[in-house]
């Protein structure tokens, strides 16, 4: 990479090549387009267009009662929407000031944690792809699907969960759940490892990805980064330790870092976090308490059905909700979580209404992404995609 | 060491700018100050380099419309973030909606350059100093902000939806 920057300084070329990666290009997984200006293969600048798929969520949320934002988290980062739709629940019950029963904080956690494994797996498999070892790819996809049916069991649906419920989970762990998730974490390890084998200490993919699209510890904080891009280049900054939410101080896990910045590190980091992940659920499993699985806030948590039926609080409640009538008090609250791709804060407005005053959300993607052009620049095309599948930049958050 | 909380990022705040700082108050625990737009530039500056905070990381930028209230429609919100410290602070700064102007933090914080494009894509907000202020999101024929409350979301000529029992 250094030598190429020198290249690029020495020759005085003025006839470059203009190259126009994108909106949908098969390498870029998602909507993303850069307009490259290219001397020969190597990269000289670089112009990012966004917003190919914006969908106004910030308008569309402050007409929306509350419980219904939930679905709009959904489609942000949709490989962890579980964490989006937690990150929303949190910010609301902190606007309400809600007690949240222990057993609640510890469902949300293995939800939080599956998403995580599932965001990471996606985005390592990616790079692999990219790299062209497309195995490892197919060797963790299945996995990816299996924590598809856990969240299939606790809410019925899979990609765009919509899970859990302003006060708590919308059903308690069944059975059959319980019995997915330990079926996971007792088979999913062998194939883990066996991926692990396939890549991070294979010498073709380790030099094809040292040092490839590297970013220091400082311009990746004035870059705004977060999560496992920012721990790559060594900054420990999570914001599961930093603000614990959720009870995750009750935990015992690490924070991986990396120390180069470069998609390998990136690559590491997210490999080891599956890892810490896969202790975090273990723990939560084991000790998770008993007691109920939702908070005393009638005035967000619906009521059961047969309660709807012949209670009539229960039918007054169940209506006030649906037709979003619940009060919120005046107040501006600002919730962050630790993200598939980095912190993911939800700043609310409130003005007592049914609706949110202003709903801001920080998407880490959004930040981060600005960066590509400084990172790519004077490295060759190949580096390029893969630095971009390495950073994990989903396009859903990326526009909102 | 003396102890990092908002008080002591408030004494140190109103030592420096005094006057320029309009009103503070703690939400849900988070310092909130309100500024006098101008000086922004100093306030994040001195953040960044006051010795004991050091405020380096921008989280996030954010635009708020108010439209009953004259002369400050317009805001924007800034959440800074002392990793050191572990300590947030947000900055709001209004202004009037006819002069919606305030001076860029892509000075100090790369980051700022999409938030700031993407509020100014929103709200019409003009960031002075900025290198590249156009729309972001939206497309750049646009003529309106559409997060300005003026705005419906929907097409307002429709006449098939009755939506008023829903609150929109």
């Amino acid at each position: 990479m250094i030598e190429s920057l020198e290249l690029n300084n020495k020759s005085e070329k003025t006839d470059y090549n203009i190259l126009n990666l994108g909106p949908t290009h098969p390498a870029t997984h998602g909507v993303f387009q850069n307009i490259l200006k290219m001397d020969g293969e190597i990269i000289h600048e670089t112009t990012s267009t966004i917003g190919y798929i914006h969908r106004a969520f910030e308008k569309i949320a402050e007409h929306k009662p509350f419980y219904q934002i939930t679905t709009l988290t959904d489609r942000l980062n949709y490989c962890s929407s579980p964490i989006n739709n937690m990150g929303w629940h949190m910010t609301v019950e902190k606007l309400l000031g809600v007690e949240i029963p222990k057993r609640v904080d510890y469902m949300r956690v293995i939800i939080m944690e599956f998403a995580r494994i599932a965001d990471h797996l996606v985005c390592n498999s990616i790079i692999g792809a990219d790299t062209g070892a497309l195995t490892g790819f197919t060797y963790v996809f299945q996995w990816r699907e299996k924590i598809y049916d856990i969240f299939e069991e606790v809410c019925g649906a899979r990609l765009t969960t919509n899970i859990g419920r302003i006060g708590g989970m919308e059903r308690d762990f069944s059975p059959a759940c319980m019995k997915k998730m330990h079926d996971f974490l007792n088979d999913f390890p062998k194939y883990f490892d066996e991926f692990t084998l396939l890549l991070e200490r294979n010498r073709i993919f380790m030099e094809r990805n040292i040092g490839v699209g590297a970013i220091s510890a400082e311009r990746a904080l004035n870059y705004g980064f977060t999560g496992p891009n920012l721990r790559a280049a060594g900054v420990d900054y999570d914001v599961r330790v930093m603000n614990p939410y959720s009870s995750y101080q009750d935990f015992d896990f690490m924070i991986p870092l990396g120390t180069q910045g470069d998609t390998y590190d990136r690559f590491v980091v997210r490999q080891h976090e599956i890892r810490e992940s896969l202790k975090i659920i273990k723990q939560a499993l084991n000790n998770i308490p008993e007691g109920k699985f939702f908070a005393d806030v009638p005035d967000f948590f619906l009521p059961p059905k047969e309660e709807v039926y012949n209670n009539m609080e229960a039918l007054i409640f169940h209506f006030k909700i649906v037709m979003g009538e619940a009060t919120v008090p005046v107040g501006e609250v600002y919730h962050s979580v630790e993200g598939g791709n980095g912190e993911l804060g939800f700043y609310m407005v409130s003005d007592g209404g049914r609706t949110p005053y202003r709903l801001h959300f920080r998407r880490p993607c959004f930040i981060s992404y600005q960066a590509y052009p400084e990172m790519i620049k004077g490295s060759m095309l190949s580096d390029a995609i893969l630095t971009m599948s390495s950073m994990n930049v989903i396009a859903g958050e990326l526009d909102a | 060491m003396v102890q990092i909380d908002n008080q002591y990022i408030l004494t140190e705040l109103q030592d420096k700018f005094g006057e320029r700082i309009y009103n503070s108050y703690e939400p849900y625990g988070l310092l909130t100050i309100e500024l006098d737009k101008n000086s922004i530039k100093d306030v994040l500056q001195f953040l960044y380099n006051h010795k004991e905070l050091q405020m380096q990381f921008l989280t996030d930028v954010c635009g708020i419309h108010y439209p009953h209230v004259v002369g400050k429609e317009l805001g924007v919100v800034y959440h800074v973030h002392s990793l050191i410290n572990n300590i947030r602070l947000r900055i709001k700064c209004f202004m009037p909606i006819e002069n919606p102007a305030i001076d860029s933090a892509t000075f100090l914080f790369s980051s700022a350059n999409w938030q700031e494009r993407e509020t100014f894509d929103f709200y019409g907000i003009i960031f002075i100093g900025h290198p590249n202020l156009k729309r972001i999101l939206n497309a750049d024929e646009m003529d309106y902000f559409p997060m300005r409350k003026e705005y419906p979301l929907e097409d307002g000529t429709r006449t098939d939806k009755d939506d008023s029992y829903f609150g929109r």
